[in-house]
C-alpha cells in the first residue's frame, strides 16, 4: 500500500513536471538577432505588410502613414473578448522600452518580456514565419511612431481560458513555423511570405477548430465572422474567380470587380496593401491564384 | 360602454397596424433607394475603373460623363435615405451598423470626403488617363472609410 502511494506521488510529480515543461514560455535563443542592423525604412514596409495598425489603432481611427498605436479595438471570439493593447512608442503604456529581442519573442514566440504567454488573438501563429531581420527593422520603425499614454485595457476572457499557462499547451499543439503551401518561383515565395507570415491572412480567412487553431487542411477557404455576423469569404480559386488584374486592383483600391468596395476589417487590410509596392500586390495575387 | 370600448380598441389596433405597415414599407423603400444610389456609384466607377485598370481604352468624353454622374450622385440629400430604424439590427435587408446613427458628425464628415473625392475626379477624368488614375484612389478610400466603420460583413 505504501508503495502504491509512493508510485502515485512519483507519477503526479512526473505529470506535473510534464505539464510545466509543455506549458512553459519558450523564448528565442538569445543570439537570434546577433549581427543584424536595423533599417527603419524597410521596417515601414514590414509594418504595413504585417497590418499592425489595423488592430492596434484606436477604434474608428483614420488611416495614417504614422498612426498612433493606442489600442482599444475589441475582438470578440468563442473564448471571450480580446482588447488590442497600446503598442505605441510610449515607454510606460506602450512598448517604447522594448528591445528588438523583446519584439521578436512577442511576434515569433507569443511571449511577453515578462515571460508570459500572449493569447493567439495576437497572430504569432502566422508571424512565427517572419524573418528576424524584418522584426529588427520593424522595431526601428515602431520607435518612430507617436507615443500614446492611454493605458491598455484587460481582456474579457472567462475560465479556463483566463489561465495564461494553458496557452502553452495550445502552442505545444499548434505553433510551428512550417510553410503551408509550396512556392516554386521567387514571386510565389514573396506572395507566400506576405500571405502566410506578415499579412496573417489565414487568421481570418481559414476556419478554426474547437480550440481556436487554424485548420490548415482548409487553408483560406473562409470562416464565420468572429463577430457572429456574416462570413469571411473563401479566397481560393475554387470560390474566387476574379482575374489577376481584378485582385491586384482590389488590393490597391478596395474596389471589387463590380465596383463595390472593401468594408469592415478588410478595408484596413486594403489600406495596408495599398502602401506596398505593385510587385508585392502582384505577388499576393500570384500566391492566391496558385492555391489548390 | 363595452361596445364603445371594443370599437376604440379595434380602431386603435388598426391604426397601429396601418402605421406599422406604412413604417415598414417606408423603411424598406429607403433601404432600396440608398442601395440604388450605391449601384449608381458602382456603375460610373465601373467605367472609370475599367480605364484605370487598362481593361478599357481611355476615352476622355466617356470618362468625363462617368465622373460627372458620380459627382452628381454624391450631391443627393442623404437624410431621407437613412431613416431611424433602417439599421442592420432593426431590418435584415440592411447592412448599415446602428453606430451610424450614433456617430452622425463622423458619418457626415465621411460623406463630405466622398463628395470632395468625386469632385476631384470630375475635374481630372477628362484630362488624361494619368489624372484619372491619380483621382480614383481617393474615391476608393472614401468608399472604404465608411464601409470600414459602418457596414456589417456580407453573409
Amino acid at each position: 500500500m505504501k508503495r502504491f502511494f509512493l508510485s502515485l506521488c512519483v507519477l503526479a510529480l512526473f505529470g506535473g513536471a510534464v505539464f510545466l515543461w509543455i506549458t512553459r514560455a519558450n523564448t528565442l535563443p538569445a543570439d537570434t538577432l546577433e549581427g543584424l542592423s536595423a533599417d527603419a525604412t524597410r521596417g515601414e514596409t514590414v509594418f504595413h505588410a504585417s497590418g499592425c495598425a489595423s488592430c492596434h489603432t484606436a477604434p474608428g481611427a483614420d488611416s495614417s502613414n504614422a498612426p498612433e498605436l493606442t489600442g482599444g479595438q475589441k475582438f470578440p471570439s468563442d473564448f471571450g473578448t480580446f482588447v488590442a493593447p497600446n503598442i505605441s512608442s510610449d515607454p510606460t503604456h506602450g512598448i517604447g522600452n522594448w528591445t528588438a529581442i523583446d519584439l521578436a519573442n512577442a511576434m515569433l514566440r507569443g511571449v511577453s518580456p515578462a515571460g508570459q504567454h500572449y493569447y493567439p488573438a495576437f497572430p504569432y501563429a502566422s508571424y512565427i514565419r517572419t524573418q528576424p531581420q524584418d522584426v529588427v527593422d520593424l522595431h526601428a520603425f515602431l520607435a518612430t511612431l507617436p507615443a500614446s499614454d492611454t493605458p491598455s485595457q484587460p481582456h474579457d476572457v472567462g475560465f479556463p481560458f483566463n489561465i495564461r499557462r494553458s496557452v502553452g499547451g495550445w502552442k505545444w499543439l499548434y505553433l510551428n513555423d512550417d510553410w503551408i503551401m509550396p512556392a516554386s518561383t521567387e514571386q510565389l515565395e514573396r506572395g507566400r511570405y506576405i500571405v502566410e507570415a506578415m499579412g496573417h491572412c489565414g487568421e481570418c480567412h481559414t476556419p478554426r477548430n474547437a480550440l481556436g487553431a487554424m485548420d490548415q487542411s482548409a487553408w483560406l477557404t473562409g470562416a464565420p465572422d468572429p463577430s457572429g455576423k456574416g462570413t469571411i469569404p473563401n479566397i481560393t480559386p475554387a470560390e474566387l474567380s476574379w482575374s489577376d488584374t481584378d485582385l491586384t486592383y482590389y488590393f490597391e483600391t478596395g474596389f471589387t470587380p463590380d465596383f463595390d468596395s472593401a468594408g469592415g476589417h478588410m478595408a484596413h487590410v486594403v489600406e495596408n496593401l495599398a502602401r506596398l509596392t505593385p510587385e508585392d500586390r502582384e505577388a499576393v495575387t500570384a500566391y492566391l491564384k496558385a492555391l489548390p | 360602454m363595452k361596445r364603445t370600448f371594443a370599437l376604440t380598441t379595434l380602431t386603435a389596433a388598426l391604426t397601429l397596424v396601418g402605421a406599422t405597415a406604412f413604417a415598414d414599407g417606408h423603411i424598406d423603400n429607403a433601404i432600396k433607394a440608398r442601395q440604388a444610389q450605391m449601384q449608381l456609384y458602382a456603375f460610373s466607377l465601373g467605367t472609370l475603373g475599367a480605364m484605370a485598370k487598362g481593361d478599357m481604352d481611355y476615352d476622355a468624353a466617356a470618362a468625363s460623363a462617368a465622373a460627372d454622374n458620380l459627382a452628381a450622385v454624391t450631391m443627393l440629400h442623404p437624410g431621407a435615405f437613412w431613416p431611424q430604424g433602417s439599421d442592420s439590427a432593426s431590418n435584415d435587408k440592411s447592412r448599415a451598423k446602428a453606430d451610424m446613427w450614433a456617430n452622425y458628425p463622423d458619418v457626415q464628415a465621411k460623406g463630405m470626403a466622398l463628395g470632395e473625392a468625386a469632385a476631384a475626379m470630375k475635374a481630372a477624368a477628362g484630362t488624361d488617363l494619368a489624372a484619372l488614375r491619380g483621382a480614383i484612389g481617393a474615391v476608393g478610400g472614401a468608399c472604404g472609410a465608411c464601409h470600414k466603420a459602418y457596414r456589417e460583413p456580407a453573409n
